[in-house]
């Protein structure tokens, strides 16, 4: 890659697969169980996030010289609320329905552990454009896992995708349904999103052993 | 050289091929291998691990037969082709067409239980290169017992994927699952499929198909229509006893619950502290459910009062809490290891059954919520009571030292 050296260009592609926040680092799990019933629902927050942990991690690099150690937590809790009352904003100006369908998960990205933990452990120490870089790539990373769930889930659970039915219709029993397919309702429960998590975890660690934790 | 030897060569010849488990779990089912154990003295005992799942499995073989017939009686019973068969040896119960009723429902359930869940297994032991576990036998024989009767077999086989997937081989199979894997197909079922799995219509073969149509018949089950506040009419205490209400496949004959039970106890393969504490547990929610009535705290309006002013021991009699304390909360996997665990986590068991019975009238069969619940709070039972153990030892070492 021309634009990136090696270095920088791990910065995105390991919070991908071998540093995932999501699978490796467990971290955000809640809003991965929260609001992946809905494919929609996963891309905006997926989205939302990669703003906030873009702009976010290059404020915070910027600040990171005159922000006084012993009140750093609440100088990045100001970064992140002013940023998520922003997609906040935004949302509901442009996007209601789906604003209201997130309700307050919008609100709780402040609350989101891979956005502090990044501030904390990156853009505090690392220059503006390798802690964007690092933002942007485990901002993706997290989305990656969001939309792989939120695919399935949707799917299995109720049958469409994007809110579009691509198995057929369940009440006039159409496509699928005409040979006595029923959707899973267990997918639409938080539990299930749990339990797709860790199927990705295992597929994961036994695709790369180097993985695997004692 | 007889076809076992001939087995034996093969297996020999053979032994580092990917498949081989899948061969070897066939020809140990069917013949005693000629390997004898090499080294120092090893324990041996008769009772190994598919002595222990046979002897469940004949203890099930009852409620089977006795739920392939009552399959068919309750089929014909509500179309009104039948009288009822008032009492457990009565005529109309123990004909061919019930059988043949049965027979055409419940034996591709036992079929695809088997079929799926040995498959799996088969899968997991070629790729992780051990041989097959003997667990699923008996997971095997209590899946179709424990659902209704007209359940898609589709439904049934991705069910059976998952509890054995997920609820077994991701913690490295058999004995070291921490879920009940029957109860983990069960519990899919019923969150993924909620319209085959409750409800009033799905206990009696044909009552969905029915639904809607001037044919229509009831498939209500009682604790269904206790949660109702209603009563089922024309059923009396001794129909329960018997087994000759709707209810999942095999769990309704209380009376042949006991036998395996007690088959179970005696054979020394079933825990009696856990059974009878089950049983205790469930006794005293009841007692304190009837007292709450007694003193009036609740109004007959109320929708708890249905199953509140159920007397405390028909609990028994109605709904599977025997069935689960006999078979499902004895697996002494899933279950406490300690003596004194296991009368906790029995006593639990049937009074958080009782409880979710009767709090939650959208799951009036709270049993296997129950039992998968203190299936998660088994370890931690053993650890305190372990621990306990511990700390009075060195409490009187102390003071004999001093």
């Amino acid at each position: 890659m021309g634009l990136l050296s090696k270095k920088d260009a791990a910065l995105i592609t390991d919070p991908l697969a071998d540093n995932n926040p999501i699978t490796i680092q467990v971290l955000g799990i809640c809003s991965a169980l929260a609001i992946t019933a809905q494919l929609k629902a996963s891309i905006v927050m997926a989205i939302s996030v990669l703003f906030v942990m873009g702009v976010g991690n290059v404020v915070i690099s910027a600040i990171r010289n005159i922000i006084p150690s012993k009140i750093r937590i609440i100088v990045q809790l100001t970064v992140v609320a002013a940023l998520v009352i922003i997609v906040d904003q935004v949302l509901k100006a442009f996007a209601y329905e789906l604003s209201k369908e997130l309700s307050v998960f919008v609100g709780l990205i402040i609350t989101n552990c891979i956005i502090m933990g990044r501030f904390e452990a990156f853009a505090l120490g690392n220059g503006l454009w390798r802690s964007f870089l690092d933002g942007i790539g485990n901002a993706l990373g997290y989305g990656v896992i969001l939309i792989i769930v939120g695919f399935f889930r949707e799917l299995l659970g109720s049958g469409t995708l994007l809110g579009i039915p691509v198995l057929g219709d369940p009440i006039a029993k159409t496509g699928l349904y005409s040979i006595g397919y029923e959707n899973n309702g267990f997918m639409l429960l938080s539990p299930m999103a749990l339990i797709v998590v860790g199927i990705i975890i295992w597929v994961q660690r036994t695709r790369n052993k180097a993985l695997i934790e004692d | 050289m007889g076809l076992k030897q001939n087995l034996h060569n093969f297996k020999v010849k053979n032994k580092d091929k990917k498949w081989i488990p899948a061969f070897n779990a066939l020809f140990t089912f069917l013949y005693m291998p000629n390997e004898t154990t090499h080294g120092g003295t090893h324990v041996k005992a008769a009772d190994d691990l598919k002595r222990t799942m046979n002897t469940v499995i004949i203890a099930l073989v009852p409620c089977l037969i006795f739920g392939m017939f009552n399959a068919g009686y309750q089929h014909y019973l509500a179309l009104g082709d039948i009288e009822s068969a008032k009492g457990f040896l009565g005529a109309s119960f123990w004909t061919w067409d019930n059988l043949v009723i049965g027979i055409i429902k419940v034996l591709p359930l036992v079929i695809v239980s088997y079929g799926v869940g040995l498959g799996v297994e088969f899968l997991f032991a070629i790729i992780k290169g051990h041989e097959v576990e003997e667990g699923y036998l008996v997971t095997g024989m209590l899946v179709p017992l424990i659902v209704p009767i007209d359940i898609p077999l589709w439904m049934l086989a991705v069910a059976v994927i998952f509890g054995v997937v997920i609820g077994k081989e991701v913690f490295g199979g058999t004995g070291m699952n921490i879920l009940n894997p029957a109860l983990t197909i069960r519990a899919f079922l019923f969150f993924a499929y909620p319209t085959w799995m409750s409800g009033d219509k799905v206990w009696v073969h044909g009552a969905v198909e029915r639904a809607g149509t001037p044919d229509a018949i009831s498939g209500e089950t009682l604790l269904g229509a206790y949660a109702q506040n209603n009563t089922l009419a024309g059923i009396d205490y001794w129909d329960m006893f018997w087994g000759l209400i709707p209810g999942s496949v095999g769990e309704t004959s209380k009376f042949l619950i006991i036998i395996g039970g007690l088959f179970l106890i005696f054979t020394k393969i079933g825990s009696w502290r856990i059974i009878l504490s089950t049983v205790i547990g469930a006794l005293v929610m009841g007692l304190i459910f009837n007292g709450v009535v007694d003193a009036g705290w609740i109004s007959e309006t109320s929708k708890f009062y249905g199953l509140m002013s159920v007397p405390f021991w028909q609990h028994l009699i109605i709904g599977s809490i025997l069935f689960g304390a006999v078979y499902m909360a004895t697996d002494p996997v899933t279950a406490s290891q300690t003596n004194k665990g296991k009368w906790i986590y029995g006593f639990l068991i049937g009074f958080i059954s009782i409880m979710i019975r009767v709090f939650n009238p959208a799951y009036p069969e709270g049993v296997f919520l129950a039992i998968l619940l203190m299936n998660v709070f088994a370890p931690t039972i053993d650890h305190y009571v372990v621990q306990g153990n511990v700390k009075r030892r060195m409490k009187r070492l102390k003071a004999k030292v001093a």
